[in-house]
């Protein structure tokens, strides 16, 4: 305790010259080489880079965890003052329990299931010598700094009784009880919905400020860094490539790996606008670059100089470096991507929609004779060629939707979809074969939808002589094809999916999706596994198969931004419910729902801009016993009056098709305050 | 929570009776219906018809098979085993004293094979990968395909014949102490151990290796937790709750597991009784002993059951709702 305040001069964290290797199979591959940061006390920092940079790894060695294979294999990492490298055991024990802390990803994974929150509170303030009871009463007195409510009932529940955003406190309040020197947050909004992770953004804000502590925020989302740090670093293959403030650094990069990265995200613009850049190729196996700079092989402004040279971290002014050779010419960074601009199918206006649902809606039973009612009276049609993007928090009703309409659910009686004007029976076991293969699904983490054992030819093949009914050589041709049509080349027909990238992985689900010309694609969050970068390419590629095939999709998102890149309308769903629906620019630009109006202020923007936030009060209502009225009530910001609470809004649409179920008039209605502000969007779901 | 315990328990008490009830059904159509003419199996093909039926008169077993089994149900639901052939007196106080006798090996059994099995397995799992667990790991499995008879002739000959530290037979001198007849009891338990260690061991080093890498253990450590500390109060409370559930449930199987054992080593357990009671075509007793077997099987998996769901704050808020 006394070095603490001898240290307190000490930046919180200062790594020079880190480099980590992890040994695989007998061979040492570099995953940090050099990395040298200073984070000042009471400065957030944020490390942004894409699955596989190493940012975790610089979170794990600065607290000497890493796993068994990995080692600091050169440099420093000094946290408050002290040298991690050279602590003893007692005092990497003591470093642990005073000053540093770190909250991960996933916080029901993060706390003991088997024991109390109050007991996991206690401990941390037992090590630091207080008793018992006092431990207790001084973990309770922090739940309520982390903004819960009733810290006497949390304190008493098991982790698995809380919702992710309460875990998520819990695990902030037990990383800031020992008022650590840094704060260390990997990835800390990843597992939670939109609004939620609002929140818990704007608590880490408001707690950094109370407790003076520093924060080290490790994210491949821009624009939750963009939004909570002062400064950012740029990692990519274990290096920092650009470092610099943040706002500077989004609105003007000076690496062409950022550079590329911010042109990924898909911003501003509705459906129709130019397709998104992306970034070729893939990063480098760590240590396989061994000359040159280690961006070289994707960047489209690589000379010969860089593939000999390896740049040294240029002073690019303004407190800003760049690991670039040619720093002040990023602007003129071509587009690397080939996609060519998206084409509008051409939809008349009196097409006959492919898809039809009316009056749907879904109950499970529950033991003790309860019901819940999952769907409520959902009534939509869907044109060909169409893209209908479906938003809401968890639980709202978009999965059951979607399995409904893949006949993987049964909706109840009462209810009616029509595929291309002919009724279809609930269940996909019923459905004539036409229908069936009329509608497809892309799943959201390709790992866990594509059979590990079986090769590309196999699991595109399967799939064409099923939905398609063809064989031999027939097959064959039809299965080359469909992996032109997802640019694959046919070398990766006999790959299985382990050998394959994220990114192609969910090509040849894509392709498989469209093995037998499908009318309807249920795209069920297709991206959010992806990096941003890879992101990009799928989303291309799906714009692309709708423009040529003519196919509809429903997509399925909580990535706002993704969802106004390919949405010709947009539906939001709370409760089961739709609550609005319509034209996708009318729906993003308002008037809107108060709900639309939350979920879209509470997506962080890459900009760093704080408009004028919006936040929901209170936990989604148990569906089992919805709330009366109009079931937004017991979280509307607009709630004005008993009508509310009393009466289900009518849902009416206007010319446009645009309905809201809400009982103010349109003219009340929020509007995004500026459209430009509304055209950033939540970045780099990935 | 305490009630809805109470619940739980409640239906799986009714489960455990229906489950009993069909143990009692099958039992009685092996011993009674199978056979055919019991009278006829006892008394061998060559016998007297007229000695058959009188002996099947006697045993009752002339009646038509409902009967006889509501009969017998009658009289078991009253503490009435029936009566042996074999030794002309009633079935209960033989079954109650091999009962007995089994019980006393499971549990010098277990005593030695679960501090042995979780302690094997935990210290493999916190040296995962080195020398230590690669042996220890080796060793369990191997342990465990060895059949008990192989293990029990090999032990008795070293232990009982060869080195002489321990009596051959299992059976005590009447009046022995406690400690005598432990003596007597260990060279019986140790082929089950052999077999159950393995077992436990390995529940033990997987459910160990799990809660050492889960995030919760690296929470834990980063709180500045003393490593003994975060063993006992984060790793191990979350490993080894399967493991002990398994325990639980495998008494059960131990204790059928004893005919081997208890034969090899003439010890006049459960086992035995029912092995000499098929060998004797005493069908009353080897009913009683199958069905009391059976029992104490449901027991065990009972217990282990309600050990799971008090172990486990999860399920133990699910039966709340």
């Amino acid at each position: 305790m006394t070095d603490r305040n001898q240290s307190a001069a000490s930046p919180a964290l200062e790594l020079s010259r880190l480099s980590v290797a992890y040994t695989v199979r007998g061979r040492d591959l570099p995953v940090l080489s050099d990395v040298s940061l200073r984070i000042e006390r009471g400065e957030a920092y944020g490390l942004v880079g894409e699955s596989g940079s190493g940012k975790s790894t610089v979170a794990l060695a600065l607290q000497r965890v890493l796993p068994p294979n990995g080692r600091i294999s050169g440099g420093h990492a000094r946290v408050a003052g002290q040298d991690v490298m050279e602590l003893g055991a007692a005092a990497l024990r003591n470093m642990r329990a005073n000053d540093v802390a770190m909250v991960f990803q996933d916080p029901g994974k993060a706390l003991n299931p088997s024991l109390t929150v109050g007991r996991q509170m206690a401990e941390v303030y037992e090590i630091l010598g207080a008793s018992g009871t006092d431990a207790k009463d001084r973990g309770e007195a922090m739940l309520g700094r982390v903004r819960i409510s009733d810290p006497t009932r949390v304190m008493a529940s098991f982790p698995h009784q809380l919702s992710g955003g309460m875990q998520q406190r819990v695990v902030i309040a037990m990383a800031l009880a020992k008022d650590p020197a840094l704060l260390i947050l990997d990835e800390p909004t990843t597992g939670l919905d939109a609004t939620i992770e609002a929140e818990v953004l704007d608590l880490v804000d408001t707690l950094r400020q109370e407790f003076g502590a520093a924060v080290l925020f490790i994210s491949h989302n821009l624009a939750a860094v963009a939004s909570l740090c002062n400064r950012v670093g740029v990692l990519y293959a274990g290096k920092l490539v650009e470092e610099g403030p943040a706002r500077a650094l989004f609105a003007d990069p000076r690496h062409p790996y950022t550079a590329g990265l911010l042109r990924c995200l898909p911003r501003a613009g509705f459906k129709g606008g130019p397709a998104l850049d992306n970034i070729p190729g893939f990063p480098p196996v760590p240590g396989s670059i061994t000359e040159g700079c280690v961006f070289a092989p994707r960047c489209g402004l690589a000379e010969d100089r860089c593939r000999t040279e390896a740049p040294p971290l240029y002073d690019v002014g303004n407190g800003r470096g760049s690991r670039c050779h040619f720093h002040d010419r990023v602007d003129d960074l071509p587009r690397m991507s080939e996609a060519p601009p998206v084409n509008l199918p051409e939809r008349g206006p009196n097409v006959e929609p492919v898809l039809r649902l009316e009056h749907l809606s879904k109950t499970y039973k529950l033991p003790g004779n309860r019901n819940v009612q999952a769907l409520r009276d959902v009534s939509l049609t869907l044109d060909p060629g169409e893209t209908l993007g479906l938003v809401g928090e968890s639980g709202s009703g978009k999965s059951t939707l979607a399995n409904l309409v893949l006949g993987l659910a049964e909706h109840d009686a009462g209810g009616a979809i029509s595929l291309d004007g002919t009724k279809l029976p609930a269940s996909v076991h019923q459905r004539p074969r036409a229908a069936v293969k009329a509608i497809q699904i892309i799943f959201q983490n390709p790992d866990s939808a594509l059979n590990r054992a079986h090769s590309v030819k196999y699991l595109i093949g399967r799939a064409v002589s099923r939905l398609a009914g063809l064989a031999g050589k027939a097959r064959d041709e039809r299965v080359v094809k469909l992996l032109e049509a997802v640019r694959l080349t046919p070398r990766q027909l006999p790959a299985k999916p382990r050998q394959l990238s994220g990114g192609m992985k969910q090509r040849v689900a894509v392709a498989r999706a469209f093995a037998a010309d499908p009318r309807v694609i249920v795209c069920d969050e297709p991206t959010s596994a992806l990096d941003v970068s890879v992101q990009s390419a799928v989303l291309n590629l799906l714009t692309e198969l709708q423009g040529e095939r003519h196919v509809s999709y429903i997509l399925i998102s909580h990535d706002l931004g993704v969802v106004r890149h390919l949405s010709d309308r947009i539906a939001v769903m709370y409760l089961g419910r739709l609550m609005e629906i319509g034209p996708a620019r009318s729906v993003l630009e308002g008037p809107h729902h108060p709900y639309t109006e939350a979920l879209l202020s509470a997506a962080p923007t890459v900009t760093g801009e704080r408009g004028t936030r919006i936040r929901l009060e209170g936990q989604i209502p148990s569906p089992v016993d919805p709330p009366t009225g109009c079931v937004f009530n017991t979280r509307c910001p607009r709630k004005f009056g008993p009508i509310c609470e009393t009466e289900e809004p009518a849902f009416t649409a206007d010319d446009e098709g645009h309905a809201i179920r809400c009982h103010l008039p349109r003219g009340k209605l929020g509007r995004s305050p500026a459209p430009e502000l509304a055209a950033a969007s939540q970045g780099g779901a990935a | 929570m305490q009630s809805a315990f109470g619940r739980f328990l409640v239906r799986r008490l009714v489960l455990s009776l229906l489950t009993l009830w069909l143990v009692s059904v099958v039992v009685f159509l092996g011993a009674q219906v199978l056979p055919g003419d019991p009278g006829r199996a006892i008394l061998g093909p060559l016998a007297d018809a007229r000695a058959v039926a009188s002996l099947n008169a006697e045993l009752g077993t002339d009646r038509p098979p409902v009967e006889i089994y509501l009969s017998w149900v009658g009289d078991l639901l009253q503490g009435d085993m029936g009566q042996s052939y074999a030794y002309r007196a009633p079935v209960a106080p033989f079954v109650g004293e091999a009962l007995l006798r089994s019980l006393k090996l499971v549990g010098v059994i277990f005593v030695i094979v679960v501090p042995l099995g979780i302690g094997a397995g935990v210290i493999a799992a916190l040296n995962a990968g080195k020398p230590v667990d690669r042996i220890i790991s080796v060793a369990s499995l191997s342990l465990t395909v060895i059949p008990e008879f192989v293990s029990a002739i090999a032990l008795i000959l070293i232990f009982a014949v060869i080195l002489r530290w321990l009596p051959l037979s299992a059976t005590w001198p009447d009046g022995a102490g406690p400690l005598v007849q432990l003596e007597h009891l260990i060279l019986p338990a140790l082929p089950l151990v052999i077999v159950l260690f393995g077992y436990i061991a390995r529940m033990a080093r997987a459910g160990t290796i799990e809660a050492l890498s889960s995030d919760y253990t690296r929470t834990a450590i980063l709180k500045g937790l003393p490593w003994r500390t975060v063993l006992t109060r984060h790793v191990l409370r979350n490993a080894l709750v399967p493991t002990i559930t398994v325990v639980a449930a495998q008494t059960g199987y131990a204790l059928g597991g004893l005919v081997v054992v208890e034969a090899l080593f003439r010890y006049q357990g459960i086992g035995n009784l029912v092995l000499s009671a098929a060998k004797a075509k005493d069908f009353a007793m080897l009913q009683a002993g199958i069905l009391t077997i059976g029992a104490f099987f449901i027991v065990a998996t009972l217990v282990a059951d309600c050990l799971t769901v008090m172990l486990n704050p999860r399920l133990r808020a699910e039966l709340g709702r």
